[in-house]
């Protein structure tokens, strides 16, 4: 019996068995490596948007304070939102785009309410480094940034200038024929 | 930090603190460290910068008791710092007066290390550390900016974050983790004052590191020969805390003159409305000394490609001792390499010009349109890639393979004396011209 137990003790320490000795290191740095990570996160995580800021985040407008040809700016997650009465006109060069030509392929009818082609609805947040579009100006009469030249069309697709994407379009709904509820 | 130690304490004091604590002999070591008798007036932009460090840590951490970081509070109480605060608008022009005082100098410090070669071998670890201090100084300086509130901080911040946007997939998410919201707001700005205040003790951590680094080898000169002697080189005290503390008056000489002459000189004037996220200025520029990667961003329309150019920019000067590798370090010896510098030097300069104007903008007024690709010629956009591509050039091309292949470097005097010693001016009348050279 003294003989096995001395025999096992020079298992555990010596070079005879490496491997269980190996086990515990890595186990332990494992061990180590899991609970910086769980220690990590909530600091890292602290950074995201607070439960106040997500509490922000929905809005709703009676869109038919937009006169025709108009546009109003409304502060959403505060962000510029850009909400557009646009002409038939408007609507008709939007709608007449061969999309294989576009940089963000996307149809005017993806971009408004089915029904309510009237209504332009995007975030007024240029997609290139985040400056605010300018209503109706540039060769498209869509905007344009004045930060670095971006050129969007009358539904807010990207068409010139450095900007990847087009203009994005928010989540939101018609409650009734004229009340939209944006987030 | 380096050969033995000169002190022998004085007192029995002395002598049991120095067995505990050899902090005065670490002191008077440090004074007393070997250095080039050559440098000139381009080596005193390092103490030149440890006072700049030093005047903005007080003035920040004095700014800090006074002002308000939130969105609500911040541009008020900057304004309540300007009227209300005993002697605040001092405070705070030294303070943003001697933000881009302190670019002038860093720039100028690492021009001349381009020059005489102060990043090559044995020093690429010195460099490395300054290039780190330089980009810690650059996120110092966007945060510093931020904090005031007005609307080119506002939408400096946007453009800012916006960069990151730029990275495939997890951009818009890293965006949104850096502002802690879905726009830049209160929670930005809060956060960013928290960072402001860290970074200057990490600088001057980093400046610790720098200074030691500094030591191992000891400082690069103006001829770029090692030191091979005693001869070479004369105590740090007096020789160099005279000669840096002149250099160092008269710094705070054309400082005075911003600060109490044309404190707003280098602001701009839309920093004085308050934040508005609804709209944007017409005209978003950065401060002065971040204009040339503005206009490297700025030169390729693709949003990704624009900031990868921008960060290659940068990453270009952390791998300098890499890629320049001729073994003459500085350019008084290299007459071509001279040459290609002094271009470089200006191609910082026209894309600093170029950052500051709209792409569109015409160089030249009233020339008809000349397109090439997809842009007017004679418009900014033209002049910026022109400029990126020479400084991509310099740096990827012609150091590391022009120069080593056209370049013959003038002959390298034997030793820091040498060329002091054959001066005209050095000998003695009647005395020959190079006495060293008859022997």
């Amino acid at each position: 019996m003294a003989d096995s137990v001395a025999g096992a003790a020079s298992d555990h320490d010596g070079p005879a068995d490496p491997s269980r000795r190996d086990f515990i290191h890595i186990a332990a740095i494992a061990a180590a490596a899991g609970g910086v990570a769980a220690v990590a996160w909530p600091l890292v995580d602290q950074m995201n948007p607070s439960a106040d800021t997500l509490a922000l985040s929905s809005i709703e407008y009676d869109v038919s304070k937009v006169a025709l040809g108009q546009e109003v700016t409304l502060l959403w997650r505060k962000q510029p939102l850009f909400v557009r009465h646009r002409t038939p006109k408007e609507i008709a060069e939007a709608v007449n785009v061969d999309i294989s030509t576009l940089r963000d392929p996307q149809t005017d009818a993806d971009r408004v309410k089915a029904g309510k082609s009237e209504w332009l609805i995007v975030v007024g947040v240029c997609t290139h480094l985040g400056c605010t579009p300018a209503f109706g100006e540039g060769p498209y009469g869509g905007y344009l940034c004045h930060c670095h030249g971006s050129v969007y069309d009358t539904s807010g697709r990207i068409r010139a200038g450095p900007a990847p994407k087009n203009l994005a379009v928010p989540d939101y709904t018609f409650l009734t024929d004229t009340h939209i509820k944006v987030g | 930090m380096s050969g033995p130690s000169s002190y022998e304490p004085g007192t029995a004091i002395e002598r049991w603190l120095d067995a505990r604590l050899p902090i005065i002999r670490f002191s008077v070591d440090l004074m007393d460290f070997p250095t080039p008798k050559n440098l000139n007036y381009w080596w005193t932009f390092g103490g030149i910068l440890a006072f700049c460090l030093a005047s903005q840590i007080v003035t920040g951490v004095i700014l800090a008791m006074h002002f308000d970081p939130t969105g609500a509070g911040a541009f008020l109480s900057i304004e309540h710092i300007m009227r209300d605060v005993n002697y605040g608008w001092l405070i705070r022009y030294i303070h943003a007066d001697g933000a881009f005082l302190f670019f002038l100098a860093v720039y100028i410090h690492m021009f001349r290390g381009l020059y005489y070669g102060s990043f090559k071998a044995p020093r690429e670890v010195l460099w490395l550390i300054g290039c780190l201090i330089y980009l810690a100084m650059m996120a110092t300086a966007f945060f510093g900016y931020v904090l005031r509130w007005g609307q080119m901080s506002f939408w400096g911040a946007k453009v800012i974050t916006s960069l990151f946007g730029a990275i495939p997939f997890v951009g818009p998410s890293i965006t949104t983790w850096l502002l802690g919201g879905f726009a830049v707001d209160s929670p930005t700005l809060n956060r960013f004052f928290s960072l402001h205040y860290l970074l200057p003790f990490v600088i001057a951590a980093l400046v610790v590191l720098h200074i030691w680094a500094l030591h191992v080898p000891g400082n690069s000169n103006p001829v770029g020969v090692n030191v091979k002697g005693k001869s070479d080189t004369v105590p740090f005290h007096p020789y160099y805390t005279v000669k840096d503390g002149f250099a160092i008056v008269l710094f705070m000489i054309l400082m005075a003159v911003f600060v109490f002459y044309q404190p707003e000189a280098m602001m701009g004037a839309d920093n004085n409305i308050p934040a508005n996220p609804i709209v944007t200025p017409p005209h978003i520029v950065p401060e002065w000394y971040l204009l040339p990667y503005y206009a490297i961003l700025r030169a390729i329309p693709n949003k990704l490609m624009g900031v990868m150019a921008m960060g290659g920019a940068i990453a270009c000067i952390f791998a300098l001792p890499w890629l320049d590798r001729t073994k003459v370090r500085s350019m008084r010896y290299r007459p071509q390499a001279r040459i290609y510098f002094f271009f470089f030097c200006a191609a910082c300069v026209i894309l600093g010009f170029c950052g500051a104007h709209e792409v569109d903008d015409k160089v030249i007024n009233g020339l008809a349109p000349i397109t090439f690709l997809d842009a007017d010629l004679n418009s900014y956009v033209w002049v910026s890639r022109l400029g990126a591509l020479y400084y991509f050039a310099y740096f990827l091309v012609i150091l590391p393979i022009v120069l080593p292949m056209t370049e013959t470097p003038l002959p390298v005097p034997e030793s820091i004396s040498t060329p002091v010693l054959s001066h005209p001016a050095a000998a003695p009348a009647g005395a020959p011209a190079a006495p060293e050279k008859k022997g």
